[in-house]
């Protein structure tokens, strides 16, 4: 500090050797965020372009937009997207607070690292393999339901997304609230519901947004899962895609990618810092440990 | 009677769906792999080792097994592209790690959030974006020809650059994420002592920050290899079909081809190698373990 | 004081309620809750517990062969450097912890593998454990809900109770928006609300600054009095456990030291550690004072007096340094078996390498078995 002080005097900043402070890398840094998101950027403000070249910028416009909420195959897609994944979200958010709580809260057990291993295995097969094993499984067994395939196949994947940020807030609070509901007569259902469930809420709530999330923008395992009538926007999204570029897809894209986004901002704002990183490098934890 | 414990029943939601809609499955795939392709879509019997053999011969007219490469060039292309997307990704978000831990715990918030949103955009949407940019009418070109410098549009589209450059975008947070966690973890004073003795930039990097930073490193790599083995819309929209690659091949015997059997035949070959990977890894990650030690 | 009256006249029918509550909750049937008097019998009885964390063969041994007992009304401490077991044993005593072998008594009933809430005991934890979504009324309503009082008795008692620590006023505020030391009561009042036979206290001063802890001290004493409830306190900072405690017990890796009240254990240490570990001592080797060499000679610095060279004195040494420290001065002087500490009242310069003699009374000395 005085240091500071003193060389701003002096009229010449001294810095003192600090081992945080990498020349270059910082700017290295600014490209590689302007690498990730200058194409965000670019589909959102051409998405509002006027004409119909689509990366020929010739005025503002809304006019794509109207177009879209007129469609009422994207309409019927899009409801289609939300009811699978308020679906998957309710059924995967119920199952990954048990598994939390069990993981967190059950004490040590034996085969504790294999049933870790089998949860996170979505996060580690690629998802091609999720695909076309569950085409293959749905049609063995012969089950063929539309949107209960989708919502089914969707809540298996939406499972450890939904679980890391529940199971990092029951790490962050830790059980000594727990012990002193005990301490104070508590039963272990009214210790749940009075002190460990209201101290979750935040995780459930980071988690049932980011399970929302991940179903809402799969793509592959809805494409090789969906029928005629349960075709998901994302699905509906890539075949106007294979026809070409459009406005339309623009418009489209850009709705999906606001939602996406502002949703997941939410989930992290909600979970605290740590624990939104937990869920967002979730699959670290996953094959870290 | 035996008193189960309240885990098992907390655990067996998860585990018991999971087991059932994602273990079951992948057997049933293994299964069906030694089956015959039914042209209509499906299986057939009798049971056959065929699908193996085709990923590396052809059946003759005359009915003789032909050897023939191209499978093998589409996993050589394949497992290329991944690595290369893999190296890549750490070349790049080993540096963008290191400056994150750097900063002070807001700018590191800030920053993390940044890293961390993309993986939540829709993959679909994101590759989509770099169409735009691209193609013979996109941003690129149409800038190009605008200054003059170009007359007739680069080909910046549907080649195997193009996939490269969508495969890294799509998985670089992959990479950036557990490396941050493993030097968020690394004592500071590690680094003052380094320092201390005398260690500059490039020693202090080689001697004591990659070591300790290789559990990191070694989830990453597995996390950015696994998918981008995998990946199908990076070639399928940035390769344009041109560029087939092994997860393309695999929608192609769901889709168009019809061949079942091939298609999960192709499918196991790719989960063995991601579950080689997560071999290496775990030992990769234990060894850092016992050097942090 | 008109509250203390209706809280003392409460008490015993409390204590019936807790007795039923503990009666229908207890895995095993409970004969005798109600205190009768009884001069044989203590409230608290810790009979040869061990406790093993891990494999029984080969584990960490944090208790072994403990016992101790504890009276009713009394201030009890356990004293003892960190990891010395005393917090394993509070933790029993409350029910999170349970001994692999020998027994928790609570007025002679078994309690060793009874849950937490089939206890009337409750506790002050370290770092309070306040719940942070429920207010300051509802945290210290928190017990008596759970042992289905009515809501008027409840609201009655949290009243009472949150006077008691004169904290009245905060009811409706949320833990984060109180004070490292208005936390603090809160937790008190959380844990006394349903007046249990016992508080166990386990390092509650620790978060709190200096000024404050002195504070808290005259509190804590003031509260065991007024209610009449037994508190247990874990401590490791021993001028806490003097100036509070009737008895305090000092425990080392896992074994008590010796118990005994404040004055008994600073003026009689039965071992080294007690004498090391209670003020301050000079651990003399008996040799060098022409005793058996199987014995330590322990002095208290301010026993030492200084004698001139040519006067008897027990030991002869050069002062190695002399720390002038206000009310009195720290000698630092070297005999021929080490360093001998003195603390002379007032200022005493003397420079360092001066010869001196050293002398101290003969009941200042405690001949302790090395």
């Amino acid at each position: 500090m005085s240091a500071a002080v003193q060389g701003r005097a002096g009229g010449r900043r001294i810095r003192p050797f600090d081992w945080r402070h990498n020349p270059g890398f910082g700017f290295f840094t600014a490209l590689i965020m302007l690498f990730l998101y200058v194409p965000l950027v670019v589909l959102v403000v051409f998405s509002f372009n006027a004409n119909h070249f689509v990366t020929v910028w010739t005025g503002f416009s809304l006019h794509w937009f109207v177009r879209v909420a007129h469609n009422g195959d994207i309409r019927h897609a899009a409801y289609i997207s939300v009811i699978v994944g308020v679906m998957a979200t309710i059924c995967s958010t119920m199952i990954a607070i048990a598994a939390a709580l069990g993981f967190e809260r059950g004490g040590s057990f034996r085969g504790e690292t294999s049933a870790m291993g089998l949860v996170m295995m979505p996060l580690v097969v690629p998802e091609i393999v999720t695909a076309i094993t569950t085409l293959i499984f749905f049609s063995s067994i012969g089950f063929h339901y539309g949107v209960l395939n989708l919502v089914i196949a969707h809540t298996v994947f939406c499972i450890p997304f939904a679980m890391l940020p529940i199971q990092a807030r029951l790490r962050a609070i830790g059980t000594g609230y727990e012990d002193a509901a005990r301490d104070l007569y508590g039963d272990e259902w009214r210790i749940f519901l009075r002190i460990t469930l209201p101290l979750m809420v935040p995780g459930i709530m980071a988690g049932s947004i980011l399970a929302f999330v991940t179903s809402l923008d799969d793509f592959l395992i809805s494409f090789m899962v969906s029928s005629a009538g349960s075709t998901t926007l994302p699905v509906y999204v890539y075949g106007m895609m294979r026809l070409g570029v459009t406005p339309e897809v623009n418009a489209i894209s850009a709705i999906l990618l606001v939602i996406s986004a502002a949703l997941a901002l939410v989930a992290f704002l909600i979970s605290r810092p740590n624990e939104a990183g937990a869920a967002a490098g979730g699959t670290v934890a996953a094959t870290t440990n | 009677m035996i008193k189960l414990r309240p885990v098992f029943w907390l655990l067996l939601p998860a585990v018991g769906v999971i087991f059932v809609f994602g273990a079951i499955p992948l057997l049933i795939s293994l299964v069906y792999s030694f089956l015959t392709a039914n042209p209509y879509g499906g299986v057939a019997m009798p049971p056959t080792f065929s699908s193996y053999v085709q990923m590396l011969f052809d059946q003759d007219f005359d009915g003789s097994l032909v050897f023939m490469p191209d499978y093998i060039w589409i996993a050589v292309r394949s497992l290329y592209l991944a690595l290369l997307t893999t190296m890549l990704s750490l070349a790049v978000g080993f540096p963008v790690a290191w400056y994150i831990v750097c900063q002070s715990p807001n700018r590191r918030k800030v920053l993390l959030t940044l890293v961390s949103l993309p993986f939540w955009i829709n993959t679909l949407i994101r590759t989509y974006c770099w169409i735009l940019i691209l193609r013979d009418e996109g941003l690129i070109n149409g800038f190009l020809k605008w200054l003059g410098i170009i007359q007739h549009p680069l080909p910046l589209l549907y080649n195997q650059g193009a996939i490269l450059l969508g495969l890294v975008y799509t998985f670089l947070p992959f990479m950036v994420l557990p490396i941050y966690a493993t030097l968020e973890r690394l004592d500071p004073r590690l680094i003052e002592a380094a320092y201390d003795l005398y260690a500059n930039r490039w020693q202090l990097f080689r001697r004591v920050i990659w070591p300790l930073t290789k559990p990191g490193i070694a989830a990453g790599t597995v996390l950015v290899f696994a998918p981008a083995l995998g990946a199908f819309l990076q070639p399928d929209l940035l390769g344009g079909g041109k560029q087939l690659l092994i997860g393309s091949l695999i929608e192609m015997q769901f889709t168009s081809s019809r061949n079942w059997p091939f298609g999960a035949a192709l499918s196991m070959l790719v989960t063995f190698a991601v579950l080689v990977a997560l071999a290496w890894q775990s030992r990769r990650s234990k060894a850092g373990a016992e050097a942090r030690a | 004081m008109l509250h203390m009256a209706a809280l003392k006249t409460s008490t015993d029918g409390d204590r019936a309620r807790m007795a039923s509550v503990a009666l229908s909750d207890a895995d095993r049937p409970v004969t005798r809750m109600v205190p009768q008097p009884d001069p044989l019998r203590h409230l608290i009885e810790v009979v040869q517990v061990e406790k093993i964390f891990g494999d029984p063969t080969n584990g960490h041994k944090a208790l072994e062969a403990i016992n101790v007992s504890i009276e009713e009304k009394e201030f009890f401490t356990l004293l003892g450097p960190s990891g010395c077991g005393k917090t394993t044993l509070l933790r029993m005593i409350a029910g999170f912890e349970h001994p692999t072998t020998g027994e928790i008594r609570l007025q002679g009933r078994d309690v060793a593998s009874l849950p937490p809430r089939t206890r009337p005991v409750n506790m002050v934890f370290q770092n309070y454990a306040l719940f942070p979504h429920l207010t300051v009324a509802q945290n210290v309503a928190f017990g008596l809900e759970m042992l289905n009082w009515k809501k008027p008795d409840i609201a009655a008692r949290v009243n009472e109770t949150l006077a008691l620590v004169k904290l009245d006023t905060f009811r409706q505020r949320k833990p984060a928006q109180l004070s490292g030391g208005q936390q603090q009561r809160v937790a008190l009042a959380r844990a006394l609300a349903p007046r249990p036979q016992v508080l166990l206290l386990d390092e509650p001063l620790s978060a709190l600054d200096l000024k404050l802890r002195r504070e808290m001290q005259f509190e804590l004493k003031r509260l065991q009095r007024e209610t009449g409830i037994t508190f247990v306190l874990v401590t490791h900072d021993q001028e806490e456990a003097l100036a509070m405690s009737d008895r305090l017990a000092v425990m080392n890796t896992g074994r008590i030291q010796q118990i005994g009240t404040p004055e008994e254990i600073y003026d009689n240490p039965a071992n080294r550690f007690v004498a090391d570990f209670i003020g301050e001592a000079n651990l003399i080797p008996g040799a060098a004072l022409g005793r058996n060499a199987s014995v330590v000679i322990a002095v208290r610095p301010e026993r030492v007096a200084l004698a001139s060279p040519d006067m008897p004195a027990r030991l002869r040494g050069v002062v190695d340094s002399a720390t002038f420290l206000g009310s009195d001065t720290l000698m630092e002087v070297t005999v021929p078996s080490g360093r001998v500490r003195a603390r002379i009242r007032g200022a005493a310069r003397l420079a360092p390498g001066t010869e001196v003699g050293l002398a101290w009374p003969a009941d200042a000395e405690r001949e302790l078995a090395d």
